[in-house]
């Protein structure tokens, strides 16, 4: 398949492990985090651990936004669903997640609610056109690369003046996050897993472009390099950071260059600066508060918005008390340091945000990784 | 064979052009016996269903009886490649095939819902009797129902299957052993695709057809070949790392493939890399996994590339000693991953 082939190619990927394992210090080790739950699972799914010396350790992140969606706000989205007047739609991977008591969007659709799965926020509008006599509700979740598309059938909306769409905003920031693990107290603390450097998102950037990891890399003195998905785009990333960790260089550097520019894609920042604005605190799954780190509908779209069109009254949701997510996400803990991971928390029944998707760093451990503890 | 000597009850004909199923083509009255005389018997016609009783009786050839069932509902109906109708055909032989059964012989149960338009319907029948002949099995008994409109998804179909395995033929799933080969019988998710590519809010335009097929014929090209065969199994549901799992379990031993060494075409390994989907976990219906003595592989894989529904056929992997047995698999890049269950439904990633 062409520009997929070229960049899974065996020789190449060898080429690389051998000059990573060269070029890894004997005398240090490597504590690289991958924010993004993408790179998490091209990572596992490639078999990239193995190709990569005992020195340099992968830390999964919290950039999979279905992980981190706290469970109060899916609590609010079941709420929704079952309200006989509404369709919600979402995409696939939200469906599954369970909110409180093990209630999911799957199990409320087959208990009869009309969720929809979608694959675009267009099909979200067109949705909203095919039924007027319903309220269509985009249940909108991601980071900055699903944000553009939420924010342009907003305005699309409102051209049309559709009555009956809003969006339940659950868009979230990808700096905010990497900056509040920076800050985090296991982050300065002795004996504690340190992060040496970032693998800075690839889709993300390309919506933000690069410039906006250069403060922190600055500020915390982490490298970062914004990598493709792609597993040898992950390689050649990882050797940047390595190279960078050795020459003693704190930069921010571009893999993603066939993508990812500086300035990043102008047209859609101003398209979310128009629709959205930052929520002076937002709750992460797993992560706690963090200040600035999430979106919400303007004003003058605020007809769109279902937390203004229906009543919406949080509920305080509690996570299973033995859950290491918030430990594991920040690399201070490993999926198997956890009691419940393989017994209580599994891909089936899972109690913790890094479980419920695929790009969890628990779930694709179980999935791609289990085997090597076991052998 | 003898024309069907029923005095018909009923003036007219069926409407199959314009007709919809109602629910009294499933209430035991006359409309019933209309749609079974005038669209199933019609197509389905055999000596055994022409006697018009409510069961079959039927004189098997000496050998062991395999007996399988199996329900369809698929969504959409028809896709390229095939429909309902010759999948309940295909699905049913093949589980029958996968133990070295001949089959011989269907039932078929109709869940029909109200509304569900007589032309479509003909259609699926039709389909099915062709898949059928070509299959040389007969459905020999059946039934009809009708639900009310909205308590069903147009047509689900129930066939149940028996066959006759010939004297010498040990085919199981408990049967593989660390050291024997993995053969696969052709390239991954090509129905699992194909359906996709024709479901509402995801249609995307594809040259890709299913590849449902009934396998039994290959699978007596295989056992001519190496009678020595120790499992067959055809990754339907759950897909390939579905079926490697369940051997490996059943034979409490590990599994490890190449992922160099399955075929994947170019298309589908395009739509699953779209919509975020592992062609591992896609299904198959004309697809066979066979594990055989590392002695008898060359003549198996021979034999199942010169039968057209095994031309791409290839050694994916082995099987291994593993007290937790898992399937594993060495990536395109050359690391190793384990090869799980499906967990859930596949669903596709959102970034």
């Amino acid at each position: 398949m062409k520009y997929i082939d070229e960049f899974r190619d065996g020789a190449a990927a060898r080429g690389l492990a051998r000059r990573i394992a060269e070029e890894a210090r004997l005398d240090r080790s490597y504590h690289l985090m991958e924010f993004c739950g993408g790179h998490t699972h091209a990572i596992y799914r490639h078999g990239i651990p193995n190709l990569l010396p005992a020195s340099v350790r992968m830390i999964h992140g919290p950039g999979c936004p279905v992980c981190v969606l706290p469970i109060g706000r899916l609590d609010l989205a079941l709420d929704l669903a079952t309200r006989p007047e509404v369709i919600l739609c979402s995409y696939g991977d939200m469906l599954r997640v369970p909110g409180s008591g093990g209630h999911s969007l799957l199990k409320a659709k087959a208990a009869g609610a009309d969720i929809h799965m979608i694959y675009s926020a267009a099909a979200a509008l067109t949705l909203a056109q095919r039924h007027p006599d319903r309220e269509v509700v985009f249940f909108a979740i991601g980071f900055e690369t699903t944000t553009p598309p939420t924010a342009l059938v907003i305005q699309q909306a409102a051209q049309l003046d559709l009555p009956n769409f809003t969006v339940f905003c659950n868009h979230v920031l990808t700096p905010p996050a990497i900056a509040h693990l920076l800050a985090a107290p296991e982050a300065h603390e002795l004996d504690t897993v340190p992060i040496d450097g970032f693998l800075g998102p690839a889709h993300v950037s390309v919506v933000i472009g690069s410039e906006p990891y250069e403060r922190f890399a600055r500020e915390h003195q982490r490298p970062v390099v914004i990598a493709g998905f792609e597993p040898l785009d992950v390689m050649q990333s990882i050797l940047m950071l390595i190279r960078q960790l050795n020459e003693g260089r704190v930069e921010v550097e571009n893999q993603y260059t066939r993508a990812v520019t500086r300035a990043g894609n102008r047209k859609a920042q101003r398209l979310m600066a128009e629709v959205f604005e930052p929520r002076p605190v937002f709750e992460w799954r797993g992560l706690g508060s963090i200040p600035h780190s999430a979106l919400q509908i303007r004003e003058r779209y605020a007809h769109f918005d279902a937390e203004r069109r229906f009543p919406m009254m949080e509920r305080a949701a509690t996570e299973p008390r033995a859950c290491l997510c918030g430990a594991i996400l920040r690399g201070v803990k490993k999926p198997t340091d956890c009691k419940l991971f393989d017994t209580a928390c599994t891909p089936e029944t899972p109690l913790g945000a890094c479980m419920v998707s695929s790009e969890g760093a628990c779930a694709a451990y179980y999935r791609y990784g289990r085997y090597q503890e076991a052998a | 064979m003898n024309a069907p000597r029923v005095r018909r009850p009923f003036a007219g004909r069926l409407d199959l052009e314009h007709g919809q199923v109602e629910l009294s083509h499933g209430s035991g009255g006359r409309a019933m016996a209309q749609l079974i005389e005038d669209l199933f018997a019609a197509a389905f016609r055999n000596p055994w269903l022409d006697q018009r009783n409510d069961q079959a009786c039927l004189e098997l050839p000496p050998g062991r009886i395999a007996m399988t069932t199996d329900s369809y509902v698929v969504s959409p109906l028809f896709f390229p490649g095939g429909d309902i109708g010759s999948l309940a055909v295909h699905g049913t032989v093949n589980d029958l095939a996968m133990a070295g059964a001949w089959p011989l012989h269907l039932s078929a149960g109709f869940i029909l819902e109200a509304g569900f338009p007589l032309a479509d319907l003909k259609r699926i029948v039709e389909s099915m009797a062709q898949a059928a002949r070509t299959a040389g099995v007969s459905i020999v008994t059946g039934d009809t129902k009708v639900v009310e409109c909205g308590k069903g998804d147009g047509v689900f179909i129930n066939t149940t299957g028996i066959g006759v395995i010939p004297e010498d033929i040990q085919l199981s799933g408990d049967r593989a052993r660390p050291g024997d080969c993995i053969l696969l019988s052709g390239t991954l998710g090509d129905h699992g695709v194909a359906v996709m590519s024709q479901r509402a809010g995801l249609e995307f335009e594809t040259t890709l057809k299913s590849d449902s097929a009934a396998l039994h014929d290959l699978v007596a090209a295989m056992i001519a070949a190496a009678p020595g065969l120790r499992c067959l199994r055809d990754p339907t549901r759950g897909g390939l790392a579905a079926t490697l799992n369940e051997l490996a379990t059943q034979s409490s031993v590990g599994m490890h493939i190449r992922e160099v060494a399955i075929p994947i075409r170019a298309e589908v390994a395009a739509a699953c890399e779209l919509l975020g989907l592992d062609p591992l976990y896609v299904a198959n219906e004309g697809k066979l996994v066979a594990v055989c003595p590392p002695e008898d592989a060359d003549r198996v894989l021979a034999a199942m590339r010169a039968h057209p529904l095994g031309a791409a056929a290839a050694l994916i992997g082995t099987v291994r000693e593993d007290p937790h047995w898992f399937v594993t698999m060495e990536t395109l890049l050359g690391g190793n991953r384990l090869v799980d269950w499906l967990s859930g439904e596949q669903l596709p990633r959102i970034c």
